[in-house]
């Protein structure tokens, strides 16, 4: 009981200093626009532990996030072979083959304005579909090891990769196409000096979305089959035993893989598409 | 009318691809088939195909194509198989029956729809929240747009089997799921829109001397209805997604996902195709049932 009124308290504290914070004078500084948010993360963080031991909440419910560290510590590598197996095998070589055959198809299909008409309409339309239900077609097809996750990355971030690509080839003016063309420049030389530049928001915009996709592809996957090892693996199993605190370990893994990986492409992004609006601030 | 023909040549070329690609994906299974039933077959003996090259074995057996298109449990079913099974398990079963799609499709729709309805819901509240308070946007805000990186699907066996040890089964985890997948979209569709109104539009309402609600209702609320429709339609394939994923490790009793689970399980095939097609084809008409609704609302709206 006292762990649960402490928990209030804390809750109604870490709130107290957030007001104070973002309501108070040096509310644009980026040090607080930082510590609001972590301070409200730890709060949450803080009061589940105390509310889960203050109510007895039985671990195979919601585990204590201090329980979650420990597993976390204590398993590394465990996490870290399911981490090999299904971002770096699966999610990563799903993705870069799947990106990049998006981008090829798209520079290909972008010299026709039939295939462009033709292929984005579907495009879209495929891009909304629930694709990782071809999972267990893939699997089937491709065995039970990486190769089928990585099939199944491939299909589910190619046609929301070329939906972008397709149309950030398409943004360029007539004007700057004029320009280009008065300087005699050829197809592939106005492609890379002034298309593919003006196509790279788009492009960006579709590498984060298909970074998520992919993370998904390569979990859900695992579901249908896989060997031992494997972050999908691992959650199901875990479940079935519940062993709670290792599921949720894998989720950390899963969390920081896809924040670190996306911040990537946002660092990225920032260097190669400074010149737009969006970046310039 | 040149958009209708092009799509319609690329839906061709991609029924045209499929149908190719049928004969070297099925082949040795055919050939097995047909050698067993005496007839002659280049080369013989299953064990000496095993490591040729399937086009090579199409070549010298050309005869046996049209066999790829009509085998029981294809490793790729033909286009007509697939749609012969799904017009069997829609139009020509009973809607009741086990084994009707209809009845499977609408498990994975009330599912999706009311996960949807409690996801979308939330979100917008917590928009209009984050919006109105400085303090929910400064601490909530980067958690979200943070949870849109995380493959949150992961959770969703877990949330299944939590729910059921504290006695709560049927749709609603499955709802959950769905909830929590079209959640954050919204949220962040929605406070895009929220705020899209410019400090021009914002100074006007306030030399009228409207007040905060009046400027929520009537301008900020009807401004926002672009983005919202954007996140909606995300959100409602995401949803499906859920719903479909959530039906995995249930044990697979009804539902799409069950159909694909049970089909991957007993290698039916075409079973698994046909769910698939149903999801795809649910999706699609949710999706665009959300684009009619947009394209009303914003001309009555007097924005498109």
């Amino acid at each position: 009981m006292i762990l649960v009124i402490l928990a209030l308290i804390l809750w109604a504290f870490g709130w107290w200093l957030n007001v104070r914070l973002a309501e108070g004078p040096n509310a644009g500084a980026p040090l607080v626009r930082l510590a609001v948010p972590v301070i409200f993360g730890v709060t949450v963080l803080l009061v589940w532990e105390l509310l889960v031991r203050g109510l007895n909440v039985p671990m195979v419910i919601l585990p204590a996030p201090s329980l979650i560290a420990t597993r976390f510590v204590t398993s590394l590598p465990v996490l870290w072979v399911d981490f090999r197996q299904t971002i770096l095998k699966g999610a990563l070589s799903g993705y870069i083959m799947g990106c990049g055959a998006a981008l090829l198809v798209a520079v290909l299909i972008d010299r026709s304005d039939f295939l462009r008409r033709g292929l984005l309409p579907v495009g879209n339309l495929v891009a909304a579909l629930p694709i990782v239900g071809t999972a267990p077609i893939l699997v089937m097809w491709f065995g039970f090891d990486w190769q089928s996750k990585a099939a199944v990355v491939v299909v589910s971030v190619f046609f929301p990769m070329l939906v972008n690509a397709v149309a950030g080839l398409a943004q360029t003016t007539a004007m700057q196409r004029d320009l280009m063309r008065t300087y005699a420049a050829g197809y592939w030389q106005s492609f890379f000096k002034l298309r593919l530049p003006a196509a790279m928001p788009f492009i960006f915009n579709g590498l984060k979305v298909s970074s998520t996709l992919a993370l998904i592809g390569a979990i859900v996957a695992e579901f249908f089959g896989s060997p031992t090892v494997g972050m999908g693996f691992r959650i199901s199993t875990s479940v079935g035993q519940l062993s709670l605190d290792m599921v949720w370990a894998e989720i950390v893994v899963a969390a920081l893989a896809g924040t670190l990986f996306y911040g990537l492409l946002a660092l990225i992004e920032k260097g190669v598409t400074f010149w737009h609006p969006s970046q310039r601030g | 009318m040149k958009s209708v023909l092009a799509v319609l040549t690329v839906v061709a070329a991609i029924v045209a691809i499929w149908y190719a690609a049928c004969a070297p994906m099925n082949i040795k299974g055919v050939l097995t088939e047909l050698e067993r039933g005496g007839a002659q077959v280049v080369p013989e003996g299953a064990p000496t195909r095993r490591d040729m090259s399937a086009i090579g074995l199409v070549v010298a057996n050309s005869f046996a194509i049209p066999a790829t298109w009509a085998q029981e449990r294809p490793r790729l079913p033909a286009p007509h198989q697939v749609a012969v099974e799904l017009w069997q398990t829609t139009v020509m079963k009973k809607i009741t029956s086990k084994r009707s799609l209809i009845f499977h499709g609408w498990v994975t729709l009330s599912a999706t729809l009311l996960g949807f309805a409690i996801g979308t819901g939330l979100g917008v509240v917590l928009a209009v929240g984050i919006v109105h308070s400085r303090v929910m946007d400064m601490s909530v805000m980067p958690w979200a747009i943070v949870s849109q990186t995380i493959p949150i699907i992961a959770l969703a066996p877990m949330i299944i089997v939590v729910l059921y040890s504290i006695g709560v089964q049927g749709m609603l985890p499955k709802a959950i799921i769905s909830a929590y997948l079209s959640f954050f979209p919204v949220v962040v569709g929605m406070v895009k829109g929220l705020r899209s109104p410019d400090h021009m539009q914002l100074d006007l309402l306030r030399t009228y001397n409207a007040s905060a609600s009046q400027g929520f209702w009537k301008l900020r609320l009807p401004s926002s209805m672009p983005y919202l429709f954007a996140s909606l339609k995300i959100g409602i394939a995401a949803s499906l997604v859920g719903a479909i994923v959530g039906e995995l490790p249930t044990g697979a009793v009804s539902g799409l996902g069950a159909r694909l689970l049970a089909g991957s399980y007993y290698g039916q095939t075409v079973q698994i195709w046909s769910a698939l097609f149903a999801a795809g084809l649910l999706a699609a008409i949710l999706v665009g049932i959300l684009g009619v609704i947009e394209r009303i609302t914003l001309k009555r709206m007097g924005m498109a």
